[in-house]
C-alpha cells in the first residue's frame, strides 16, 4: 500500500479512538438531556471535578486547604495518606451522587416550567460554581491522574501491522495509544451498560417514561425528582469515567472543563436524544477533525481542530436541523 | 411623591410617545448626562479609567449589542468575542491602512464590517433554533480566532502576531496610543455610548423591535401575522454585530492599545458579555447597562477586599470570584430571571405609590 494511504489509515484510527472520548462526553449531556429535558453545559465542569475530587482523595489532599491557611494562617496540606485507586474512584462517584442530589434539591427544583434557554443559562452558572469550588477545595494546579491505566503506545500492534507496509521502510506499523484503546472498550461497556439498565431495570423503565413524557409519567406515580436526581447521578458517574480518560491523558486541569465545547456539535451531529447518535456523532468529528487536519491543515497553517467540529455541526445542520438521529422537531402555532 | 404621571399632561403624541414620559425620569436622565459628561471628565485618574469606567462603557456597548440579538430577538450567541475580534482587527487595518482619516470614521467602519460577518454567519438562524444556534455560533467564535491567529495579513505580519494601536487624535486630542490622557479615553466611549444607546433604545420600540420581539416571542406565529423571519433575524444580527464590532473597536484602540486575539477575545468574553446581560435584564436597555456595571464592578471590589483588606492570595480571590458570579447567575435566575431591570422596574412602581399605596 501506498505510505500515504496508511498513514491516512493511522490517522483514521486515532480519530475513531479520539471520537470515542469526545462520545464519553456527548453521553452525559444526553441521559440529562432525555431525563429533563435540560441541557447541561456544565457536564465539562462535572467531569473536570469528579477528575478533581479523585485525585485529591487519591493523594489525601485536605479539601479548601487554600481557604482555610488563609483565614486562620495554618499550614495544612495532606492528611497523609495514599488511597488505592478503586476506593477513591468509589468514593468520587459517592461526591458525585451527593453533587446529584444538591444539585436538583437547591437548583432544578426551582426551575421547573422554565424555558429551556433558561434552564441552560443556569447550568452554565453552574458550571462557574462548580470550576470555583472545585479550585478551592484541591488547588488549580496541574494535577497528575494516576489509576493504573496504562500509557503509551502499544508494542504489539505495532509489531502485527508492520507487514501492511509490505517492505516500505518508512512504514512501522500502526502507532495507537493503549490508553486510548483501553478507553473505546470501557466506553462500549458503559453504553452496554446504560442500554441494559434502560431496558431491563424498574428504574430504567421510569426514566424513560419521563423523558417520553414528564406529566404522564407523574400520573402513574413515578416521583419526577427521585427520576433527576438519578440520571444527575448517572452523569455524575459517566462524567467521572470520562475526567478519568481525559485526565490521564492530559492531566488534571481547567482545560478538561473546555471538552464539554467540543462535546457539542458531536450532539448536534448526533442529534440531542439519541444515545448512539452520540457515539456516531463523536466518531464522525473524532475521524473528520483529525483527516481534515491531516489533509488540509499543512495547507492553513494547522490548527484546524479548534473549530472544524464546530463548522462541520454547523454545515450539516443547514440541511438536517435536528441531527442525525435526533427526533423530528415538530412546532405548531 | 415626584415620580407619578399626575399633573403632568401630553399634548401631542410626540409628548405621549417619549421615551421618558415621568418628568423625575427625563431629569434625572439629564442630570446623568450632565454629570457624566460635565463633571465625571475633570475629575477622572487613571485608575478609574481603566479599572472601571472605561470597561464599563465599552461592555456596556457590548451588551446592547447581544441583548439585541438575544434579549429582542430571542437568537442566543455564543459568538461575541469572535465579533469583537473582527471589530478589533477591522480598525486596526483601517487605522494602519488609511492614517489620514479620523478615528472616529475607522471605529464606525469596524462596526459595519463586522456588522457583514454578522449577517454571514446569522444566515444558519433561518434553519436552525435555540441551543442548536447557540453552538453554531460558537463556529463563528473559534473560527475567527483561529483566522486572527493564522493569516498574517490581519496583523500586518508583526513578530509577535499581537496588533497594538498606533496613536490617533480626535480634534489634536490623542485617544489612542501611550500618551492618552484618561478623560480623552473616557470622553470617546462616553460619546460612543450614548449615540449607540439612544438608537438601540429608539430602534427597539419602532416597527423593527417589534418584528424583532414577536420573533422572540414565537417565530412561527410571527410569520403567520406577516413579520418576515428572514429580514428580522438577518436585522438583528446585522445591527447586534454593528454593535459589538463597535464595543471591539474601541477596546482594542482605546483601552488596550495592544491585543492578543485568543486571550482577549477567547470564549470567556462571549460568556462574560451575555452574563451581563442574564443579570442585567434580557430584553432591556438599562439592564444592558446594569449588568455591565455590575460585572465590572465585581471583580475590582472583590479584589480591593480579599487581596488588599485581607491579603489573600490573588488566585484564592479569583477561584472566590467565579463561585459569586456562577452563584448569583443561578439565583438570579431563579428569584428573577429577568434581571436587574426587572427589579428596577418594581422599585419604579412602588416608588409611584409611595407614600400611599392601596
Amino acid at each position: 500500500m501506498p505510505e500515504q494511504l496508511l498513514f491516512a489509515v493511522e490517522v483514521t484510527l486515532n480519530g475513531l479512538m479520539a471520537g470515542v472520548m469526545y462520545a464519553l462526553v456527548a453521553l452525559g449531556f444526553v441521559l440529562i438531556f432525555k431525563a429533563s429535558g435540560i441541557f447541561n453545559y456544565a457536564q465539562g465542569v462535572m467531569a473536570l471535578f469528579a477528575a478533581l475530587t479523585l485525585v485529591g482523595l487519591q493523594n489525601g489532599q485536605i479539601p479548601f486547604a487554600h481557604l482555610i491557611n488563609a483565614i486562620f494562617g495554618t499550614k495544612l496540606h495532606h492528611f497523609g495518606w495514599h488511597m488505592p485507586a478503586v476506593l477513591a474512584i468509589l468514593l468520587a462517584a459517592g461526591v458525585m451522587v451527593i453533587l446529584a442530589i444538591l444539585v436538583e434539591r437547591y437548583l432544578l427544583k426551582h426551575l421547573v416550567n422554565q424555558e429551556p434557554i433558561i434552564l441552560f443559562m443556569a447550568t452554565i452558572g453552574l458550571a462557574y460554581f462548580m470550576e470555583g469550588i472545585g479550585d478551592l477545595m484541591w488547588g488549580s494546579d496541574i494535577k497528575k491522574m494516576d489509576v493504573g491505566l496504562p500509557q503509551g503506545g502499544s508494542f504489539w500492534i505495532e509489531e502485527n501491522t508492520q507487514w501492511l507496509g509490505f517492505g516500505n521502510e518508512n512504514f512501522y506499523g500502526f502507532f495507537l495509544d493503549q490508553l486510548d484503546i483501553v478507553a473505546t472498550v470501557i466506553a462500549a461497556i458503559l453504553v452496554a451498560g446504560l442500554v441494559i439498565f434502560s431496558q431491563y431495570t424498574k428504574q430504567g423503565r421510569a426514566m424513560r417514561a419521563v423523558a417520553d413524557d414528564h406529566q404522564a409519567a407523574l400520573s402513574v406515580g413515578i416521583s419526577l425528582r427521585f427520576i433527576w436526581v438519578l440520571v444527575w447521578s448517572i452523569a455524575g458517574f459517566v462524567a467521572l469515567v470520562a475526567g478519568i480518560m481525559w485526565g490521564a491523558k492530559s492531566g488534571v486541569q481547567f482545560s478538561l472543563s473546555l471538552i464539554a465545547l467540543k462535546a457539542l456539535p458531536v450532539l448536534m451531529l448526533g442529534g440531542f436524544t439519541s444515545i448512539p447518535g452520540a457515539i456516531v456523532g463523536g466518531l464522525i468529528i473524532g475521524v473528520g477533525e483529525k483527516l481534515f487536519e491531516f489533509s488540509i491543515g499543512p495547507l492553513v497553517g494547522g490548527a484546524t481542530e479548534n473549530w472544524f467540529a464546530y463548522v462541520l455541526a454547523l454545515i450539516f445542520l443547514v440541511f438536517r436541523p435536528q441531527g442525525l438521529f435526533g427526533e423530528k422537531i415538530i412546532e405548531r402555532v | 411623591m415626584f415620580y407619578r404621571e399626575a399633573g403632568d399632561f401630553k399634548t401631542s403624541y410626540a409628548d405621549d410617545n417619549q421615551t421618558f414620559p415621568i418628568r423625575f425620569d427625563r431629569v434625572r436622565y439629564y442630570v446623568v448626562l450632565a454629570v457624566a459628561f460635565g463633571i465625571i471628565p475633570f475629575i477622572i485618574n487613571d485608575y478609574w479609567a481603566n479599572a472601571v469606567f472605561v470597561p464599563f462603557l465599552i461592555y456596556a456597548i457590548a451588551a446592547i449589542g447581544l441583548n439585541i440579538l438575544t434579549g429582542y430577538c430571542g437568537q442566543v450567541s455564543l459568538g461575541t468575542g469572535g465579533f469583537m475580534a473582527v471589530g478589533a482587527y477591522a480598525c486596526y487595518k483601517l487605522m494602519t491602512g488609511f492614517p489620514e482619516i479620523s478615528i472616529v470614521l475607522h471605529i464606525l467602519g469596524a462596526g459595519f464590517v463586522t456588522a457583514g460577518v454578522g449577517v454571514l454567519f446569522g444566515l444558519p438562524s433561518l434553519r436552525i433554533k435555540g441551543f442548536y444556534l447557540a453552538v453554531a455560533t460558537l463556529a463563528a467564535q473559534f473560527f475567527l480566532v483561529w483566522l486572527f491567529n493564522k493569516v498574517p495579513w490581519f496583523y500586518n505580519n508583526s513578530a509577535s502576531g499581537q496588533i497594538s494601536a498606533p496613536e490617533r487624535t480626535v480634534f489634536g486630542v490623542p485617544v489612542t496610543g501611550a500618551n492618552t490622557d484618561a478623560w480623552a479615553k473616557y470622553l470617546i466611549c462616553l460619546v460612543f455610548v450614548v449615540v449607540l444607546a439612544w438608537l438601540a433604545r429608539n430602534l427597539t420600540r419602532g416597527t423593527l423591535g417589534r418584528s424583532w420581539m414577536a420573533i422572540r416571542d414565537m417565530d412561527i406565529a410571527a410569520e403567520i401575522i406577516g413579520v418576515n423571519p428572514l429580514r428580522a433575524k438577518l436585522t438583528a444580527f446585522a445591527i447586534s454585530s454593528f454593535f459589538v464590532g463597535i464595543a471591539g473597536a474601541l477596546f482594542f484602540s482605546v483601552y488596550l492599545g495592544a491585543v492578543e486575539v485568543g486571550e482577549v477575545f477567547g470564549i470567556n468574553k462571549s460568556f462574560l458579555v451575555l452574563f451581563m446581560i442574564i443579570l442585567g435584564g434580557l430584553g432591556s436597555i438599562f439592564g444592558s447597562f446594569a449588568g455591565a456595571a455590575f460585572l465590572v464592578l465585581l471583580p475590582v471590589l472583590l479584589k480591593n477586599i480579599l487581596v488588599g483588606q485581607l491579603g489573600w492570595a490573588t488566585d484564592l480571590a479569583a477561584h472566590i470570584e467565579l463561585i459569586i458570579v456562577g452563584g448569583l447567575i443561578m439565583v438570579f435566575l431563579i428569584i428573577e430571571p429577568h434581571g436587574l431591570a426587572q427589579l428596577w422596574r418594581i422599585a419604579k412602581e412602588k416608588l409611584r405609590l409611595w407614600p400611599f399605596p392601596h
